[in-house]
């Protein structure tokens, strides 16, 4: 406890400045963390309103509100902008606020460049959001950017590819941030193997950032110069190809579906234990796992494109070394569930999101498994049934992880506990219009529905408004966190520094909330 | 600065407590790439002019923020702690960097060992070449089944590409020994070894101009001609740039060399540069035997 003292008296010496000002120059690890929450959260509700006019379309067929144009419009500004808008800041702003105090760190490593990773960000999404008033529109390929179709669009081109660059930039930084401040900065002995299982997982997520944003931003680079200075890397007339395109982005696209889910799979790590008043369960293999994730997860592109005609030897190798990645993802299942067996559990907010998380993941996790069989594939590819698997993963896993994140560290970022009440509201409302939602679009792939349509047969209709209706429940749910959150930043039940009675970890012992600065004398780790 | 320079109660790391620089390198990113963007499609006559802005922004943050690190640096702040941030990020920006290229020689790889003999009719391609491209020949260099930039004549290796990879390996020795000589306390033999390194640089982005003029005007080589024409030209000016970064950064070395910067332990700056330079060489004999000569 006595770096609670130091740093109570540390808090007294530097004050936050005040103002505007404040926030455009920090080098504090806690006030960009809070940024790029905040950014999260508004770039979530902008992406979420895009898929609330996808389902106002398909509630009806025979095209009722939009046109088609537009309505592809927003089904890839939709993907765009909650993979690099809404996850991938959230988990980053995660990383800030909890890294350094997980770890014993003043701060992260390179102060200023934390900066400037996070205030790319609101300038990116300003040119990507400009497509939308632009001449042509938006851009209308898909999150995935296929050429020739993304190569066809109007004056928003240029900015979309701008906008990637700037993400990727801004990726980069922050990863390399990242990876410095966990090798460099814990605390005397916090071995690496004594990290709790989140750093663990934001270590490798930093890699697989590092290894992939720089493939992503020279593929876009190519589309570039093919549309404006005469190239030919992607058309069959000058020797380019097409499928180069879908193996540069896929090579890219495969490892950031994992960026998506390994800080995940490191905050259940850290929920599970707490609510279960237990230690988890195979630490290590926790980690061995995460790291077979990561270097499989750079060797199953393929798995995206098996209807491009790949020779079947590539197919084959793609198939296997993709149901492969089952193993090490069932391990880290296993263990969390023999981690609650016996414990003396309790459903807390976070606790409801992460027991939420284990199922519904595994069911995308399943779905994944099944795409993953070339002769199968070959029917539901392209369907509502991809649909239905990447949001099972990405929702019911990386986002409601990130929810069950926000829940178990706000008593700690805020000193007050959120409404129980309200946050179990959300829980309740939240996972069962997800699987409103997300669960009849299997159906409607297997039964032959395709993706990205404005429009749809008869035969459909029913389903359709099924999962409309979930979608309208799961998003209007989320004005009760937006609320929860809120006022558990201006008031509630005073929080101690231990929030929860089963957390471990360096950030709990901490007082709540934690001083500006913390760990400014870095805790004896035994 | 509004700066604490002794950073009271950090420990022994140095943590600055303010930063101007990052916003002024987002208004200026966002300056350029908008203003790109405007520019390339002429949506506007100001596309230009926004870009010029923007990097001119750029150039001041850069020297702004450099600048802050260097006299923070020489003022003895930064502890072996601090030191070993820098080593770690240096180290895996250049690992970026090494994927950013690996993205173009994957696709160059790619196309030459795949779609190239697919597109003549190799493994299941058969009907595929028979229907749609019958007079396809798959020999490299190729500017695809449509001939699109017209004939054209590829760069033959040994003439300005072999000498530049001397210049270049040359280069790389002449670093080496400018920096062993610093550690050595030589600064005078450091200086000499180390302009030695920017003029060699210099030399070889000199020759490359000459050579994508000669591209150009005599071969008929042109970014149009096809993939051979793409990915030489991707390659050898994304390195191009790389090196041409590199010289600016040797030569503000060699600027705080002059200065008087630097001691026989504390000089990661130019270690960080020196490896960045080696990174150049490495990618540029990867160029050399995938690009020229194979």
């Amino acid at each position: 406890m006595s770096s609670e003292v130091l740093a109570h008296e540390h808090a007294a010496e530097h004050a936050p400045p005040r103002g505007f000002m404040r926030w455009i120059t920090t080098t504090n690890h806690k006030d960009i963390g809070t940024m790029y929450l905040v950014l999260s959260l508004i770039m979530f509700f902008v992406g979420g309103a895009m898929a609330m006019v996808i389902r106002a379309q398909l509630f009806r067929p025979d095209m009722q509100l939009v046109t088609p144009l537009f309505f592809n419009q927003m089904a890839t500004m939709h993907g765009l902008i909650m993979i690099f808008g809404a996850v991938m800041p959230a988990f980053v702003g995660l990383a800030n606020w909890m890294i350094p105090m997980m770890i014993g760190a003043p701060d992260m490593a390179l102060p200023r460049l934390n900066n400037w990773s996070f205030w790319i960000l609101p300038f990116a999404f300003t040119l990507l959001l400009i497509t939308l008033f632009l001449p042509g529109g938006g851009p209308q390929g898909g999150w995935t950017m296929y050429v020739p179709f993304n190569l066809q669009l109007g004056y928003g081109f240029p900015f979309m590819i701008f906008a990637i660059h700037l993400m990727g930039i801004s990726s980069v930084m922050g990863a390399i941030n990242i990876i410095a401040t966990i090798l460099n900065m814990r605390a005397p002995g916090m071995t690496l193997m004594k990290m709790p299982l989140f750093v663990w997982a934001w270590l490798i997520t930093a890699y697989l950032l590092i290894a992939v944003m720089p493939v992503l931003a020279g593929g876009v680079t190519m589309q570039l110069l093919d549309r404006y200075f005469g190239t030919h890397f992607f058309s069959v007339a000058g020797g380019g190809s097409p499928i180069l395109w879908e193996h540069v982005f896929w090579f890219f696209g495969h490892p950031e579906v994992y960026i998506m889910i390994l800080p995940a799979f490191g905050i259940i790590s850290e929920i599970i234990p707490t609510f279960s008043r237990k230690p988890i369960f195979g630490y290590r293999s926790m980690v061995y796992a995460l790291a077979s994730i990561a270097f499989l997860s750079f060797i199953v592109w393929g798995h995206h494109m098996f209807v491009v005609g790949m020779p079947v030897a590539a197919d084959l190798f793609f198939m296997f070394s993709t149901m492969l990645i089952a193993v090490p993802t069932g391990i880290k299942i296993f263990n969390w569930v023999a981690t609650m067996w016996k414990g003396s559990l309790t459903f807390e907010t976070p606790m409801l999101f992460a027991v939420a998380f284990i199922v519904l993941f595994t069911i995308g996790g399943f779905s994944g498994v099944m795409l993953a069989l070339v002769p199968a594939d070959f029917q539901y590819n392209n369907s509502y049934f991809v649909v239905a698997h990447f949001h099972y993963v990405l929702v019911t896993g990386a986002v409601f992880a990130i929810m069950a994140a926000v829940y178990y560290w706000l008593p700690k970022w805020t000193g007050h506990m959120y409404n129980e009440f309200w946050g179990k509201t959300h829980f309740w409302l939240s996972a069962i219009a997800a699987n409103v939602l997300y669960f009849p679009m299997h159906f409607l792939g297997l039964a032959g529905m395709p993706r990205r349509i404005p429009d749809y047969p008869l035969q459909f209709a029913n389903l359709n408004m099924v999962v409309s209706i979930g979608g309208f429940v799961f998003g209007l749910s989320q004005l009760i966190f937006v609320a929860v959150i809120f006022s558990c930043v201006r008031a509630g039940k005073k929080a101690e520094a231990r929030a929860w009675e089963g957390a471990r970890g360096l950030e709990w012992t901490l007082p709540s909330p934690v001083p500006y600065h913390s760990f400014s004398t870095p805790p004896e780790i035994a | 600065m509004a700066q604490n320079p002794s950073s009271p109660g950090s420990g022994s790391y140095y943590l600055p407590h303010s930063a101007p620089w990052p916003i002024v390198g987002s208004l200026g990113l966002f300056a350029f790439m908008l203003g790109a963007a405007l520019w390339l499609d002429r949506l506007t006559p100001v596309g230009p002019i926004v870009m010029v802005v923007g990097a001119l922004l750029l150039i001041v943050m850069k020297s702004g923020w450099f600048g802050t690190v260097i006299h923070e640096s020489e003022s003895g702040l930064y502890n072996p702690r601090v030191d070993r941030t820098f080593r770690w990020a240096m180290a895996w920006f250049i690992f970026s960097e090494v994927m950013f290229f690996g993205a173009f020689f994957g696709s160059l790889f790619y196309e030459r060992v795949f779609m190239i003999p697919w597109l003549g009719g190799a493994s299941n391609s058969f009907f595929t070449h028979v229907v749609l491209w019958p007079h396809f020949l798959a020999v490299w260099p190729t500017n695809g089944p449509a001939h699109v930039g017209g004939a054209f004549h590829p760069m033959p290796a040994w003439g300005i590409p072999a000498i530049n990879t001397l210049i270049l390996l040359t280069s790389a020795v002449t670093v080496t020994i400018s920096l062993w000589a610093l550690k050595a306390g030589k600064r005078g033999l450091s200086k000499i070894m180390l302009l030695l390194t920017i003029l060699l640089g210099a030399s070889f982005l000199g020759m490359q101009a000459h050579e994508y003029h000669h591209a150009y005007t005599h071969f008929n080589m042109t970014l149009g001609s096809g993939i051979y024409g793409a990915t030489f030209y991707i390659l050898t000016g994304f390195h191009g740039l790389h090196v041409t970064l590199g010289v600016i950064m040797l030569t503000v070395i060699l600027m705080r060399l002059l200065k008087g910067h630097f001691t026989e332990e504390h000089h990661f700056a130019f270690e960080a540069v020196s490896w960045y330079w080696h990174f150049v060489d490495v990618v540029w004999l990867g160029l050399f035997v995938f690009v020229y000569w194979l």
